[in-house]
């Protein structure tokens, strides 16, 4: 079986789960990976629980089908775990990935989950300090990276410089550049 | 005439040469034939405006008769004439006068 | 030189349109249409093309601007999807009948009702008869390489008509993929210079479009149509064939996959066929030989190419994502199963009805229906000719 990477994000729809997840395939794509980054939501409901999906692989990604064994899941919104079974799926070595100001112990204890890897970081606390407001999607993106190093940092930040100068600004670009290394450095595993 | 099959009309219905509808001489399908009675005719136009078809031969702002290739005798000129100078006759009855008159 | 990008369908697709620099785009937004709209706008805006881009007020217009655009003698392109289409429909019959070769990315969303914005093909499945080519494209790259190739078919001298070129809504159109793009310069060289046959705007030489075509001419003219939907098999052949020596990957009016042996087949049609390569492989790891026969041309249907692939195998499953109410099932079975049914040896045909509303389909669901096809291969019985899959009891 050809081997893909496969990332569930869980966040509320305004978060940037979205944008962190296609944002992350074309990072990869850029270490000449094979990519999908694609969401699962509505029509525009902010706040909405919603996932999204990043697929990696050395070699053609041929299915298009919703991820239900994923290698990581990201979750965006710590209010989302009673919300969502952001658990379902996740294997023995799977990496379970949460913005929270809680510690991943706290967090298994909560989840009453047993298996894999459980990180944790307040990625809301670096966002609202580096970017002046809660989008923790960034931040996740650094914290997943440093959980599971499916790229590397440099091609991360240097996708995101490229997109957010496009988008928006150069400041915007570093601020939230700042948000991906901060949260790099502070993520925890248990 | 024989009507042309599909591999020989123009595509998507198109007509490729302007004005063609001059070729149809819509004037085959009048019952009643417009007489215009030169005497109470005034110059008024006032049928030229209201002909559907162009069917009033105005010349020098004089109206002069009609154009019978086109005209499908539908009476508004006659119906508007507001000096009754545009007769409607049968058809019929105005072929057969005419062969009378040979 | 190609350069690789990660895009999203409906990036891809304005893209692709930028690259073709139409002179006319006349175009209304409509999820998940919206972004390639929205994207194409900015180039107009920044002077990236030199189209004339009207905006409408409703897919009607939108439509109505392409016809007169075409009749006018421009290149002429649009987009929708679902209810954008459904408005649309009336136009729609007449840019095929006036044999306008308008190019339109349809973006399949289920048509309503109730409102659902999700994928499904009820959208262009509905369209079927209109008089319009259908190309579906699997993923990104094949629309960027459809809409290319959908420029030259169009316009076609044997063909003029409109090609519909579509893609799931979301799963495609908001999925970001790999996408190799070539260089404006080698599309444009590619697509050529438009030619139009009768161009209203040819002052010297007056034309009449859409004049009265009752019963004496109007069979003829749709005669003509059904020729022009016979040239076009041919036709796609041929420009895919060329297209191939450009970007060197190969379009056929339907493409196979697994193993060219395999006696198991299952029909589909955009993204899912990449879910069922997917299966195919997993299951040739469990000693399972499978084959997929993906539908790249609807319209016109590839009817030969199908029996031909279909000749040897023992029993076939057509995956249909739209219903067609009160119909013995959904619309690519029941061509596929017509096409069959001439054949001397009996090949049983089951149709499976399948992620309507944007129902998700997995690898597993498309396994199960392997397993089916296995059962009726052992048994040689058809349990149920009809399926549902993935729907809940």
């Amino acid at each position: 079986m050809k081997k893909i990477t496969e990332i569930r994000w869980h966040g509320r729809a305004g978060q940037g789960a979205k944008t962190a997840a296609l944002l992350l395939a074309g990072a990869a794509l850029k270490e000449g990976k094979y990519i999908q980054g694609f969401p699962e939501y509505g029509p525009e409901r902010e706040g909405a629980p919603m996932k999204a999906f990043t697929r990696i692989s050395k070699s053609p990604i041929l299915i298009h089908c919703d991820i239900v064994n994923p290698e990581a899941v990201v979750v965006l919104d710590s209010t989302l775990l009673e919300v969502a079974n952001v658990t379902q799926g996740l294997g023995d070595e799977g990496i379970l990935l949460v913005n929270t100001k809680s510690s991943p112990e706290e967090i298994r204890e909560r989840l009453k989950f047993n298996k894999g890897k459980v990180f944790t970081v307040d990625a809301t606390s670096i966002s609202l300090k580096t970017l002046g407001r809660n989008l923790p999607n960034m931040p996740m993106l650094g914290a997943l990276i440093k959980a599971n190093p499916l790229i590397k940092l440099e091609t991360l930040l240097s996708s995101v410089r490229e997109k957010f100068e496009k988008k928006f600004s150069s400041k915007i670009a570093e601020s939230n550049i700042s948000a991906i290394e901060k949260a790099y450095e502070e993520v925890k595993l248990e | 005439m024989k009507e042309k099959g599909w591999k020989d009309v123009p595509l998507g219905g198109l007509i490729l040469e302007a004005g063609s509808a001059k070729e149809y001489l819509t004037g085959s399908w009048r019952t009643f034939r417009p007489v215009l009675d030169e005497k109470k005719c005034k110059h008024c136009l006032i049928c030229w405006i209201y002909c559907p078809d162009s069917s009033i031969i105005v010349e020098d702002g004089k109206m002069k008769g009609f154009r019978y290739d086109y005209c499908k005798g539908c009476g508004i000129c006659s119906t508007e004439c507001p000096f009754k100078a545009i007769e409607m006759i049968e058809e019929a009855k105005y072929k057969a006068e005419k062969e009378g008159e040979k | 030189m190609e350069t690789i990008k990660a895009m999203t369908g409906d990036e891809i697709a304005a893209e692709t349109i930028r690259q073709i620099n139409p002179d006319v785009m006349a175009a209304y937004p409509i999820t998940p249409q919206t972004e390639i709209v929205q994207i194409f706008s900015e180039f107009v805006a920044n002077g990236l093309v030199d189209t004339e881009m009207v905006r409408v007020e409703s897919e009607h217009s939108a439509m109505s601007a392409c016809v007169g655009a075409a009749s006018a003698g421009a290149r002429a392109m649009t987009a929708t999807s679902a209810n954008g289409l459904a408005l649309m429909w009336e136009i729609v019959y007449i840019a095929a009948s006036l044999r306008l070769p308008i190019v339109m990315p349809v973006v399949n969303r289920a048509l309503s009702g109730p409102i659902n914005i999700h994928c499904d093909h009820s959208d262009s499945m509905g369209a079927r008869d209109s008089g319009w080519i259908q190309l579906y494209s699997e993923n990104c790259q094949e629309i960027y390489d459809n809409l290319i190739q959908a420029v030259r078919i169009a316009e076609d001298k044997s063909v003029l008509l409109p090609v519909m070129v579509t893609f799931d809504g979301f799963i495609i159109s908001h999925g970001t993929e790999r996408v190799k793009i070539l260089e404006d310069e080698q599309v444009r060289k590619f697509i050529g210079k438009y030619n139009p046959r009768y161009p209203l705007l040819d002052i010297d030489n007056p034309v009449t479009y859409g004049p009265l075509d009752l019963f004496d001419y109007y069979f003829e003219h749709k005669r003509q149509q059904v020729e022009a939907m016979k040239n076009a098999l041919d036709v796609i052949k041929k420009i895919g064939g060329e297209y191939t020596q450009l970007s060197g990957r190969s379009y056929e009016l339907i493409e196979e996959f697994g193993s060219p042996d395999a006696d198991l087949v299952v029909i589909a049609a955009g993204s899912t066929a990449g879910t069922v390569k997917g299966a195919i492989e997993e299951l040739k790891e469990e000693g399972i030989n499978a084959k997929l026969l993906k539908i790249r041309a609807f319209r016109p249907f590839p009817q030969d190419e199908i029996k031909q692939s279909l000749r040897k195998v023992a029993v076939v499953a057509v995956m249909d994502r739209s219903a067609s109410f009160g119909a013995v099932g959904g619309p690519i079975f029941l061509e596929v199963r017509s096409a069959l049914l001439d054949e001397e040896r009996r090949i049983p045909v089951v149709n499976y009805i399948y992620g309507l509303g944007g129902r998700n389909i997995g690898i597993e669901d498309i396994k199960k229906v392997f397993q089916d096809l296995i059962q009726i291969r052992k048994t040689g019985k058809v349990k149920n000719l009809v399926n549902y899959l993935g729907v809940r009891e």
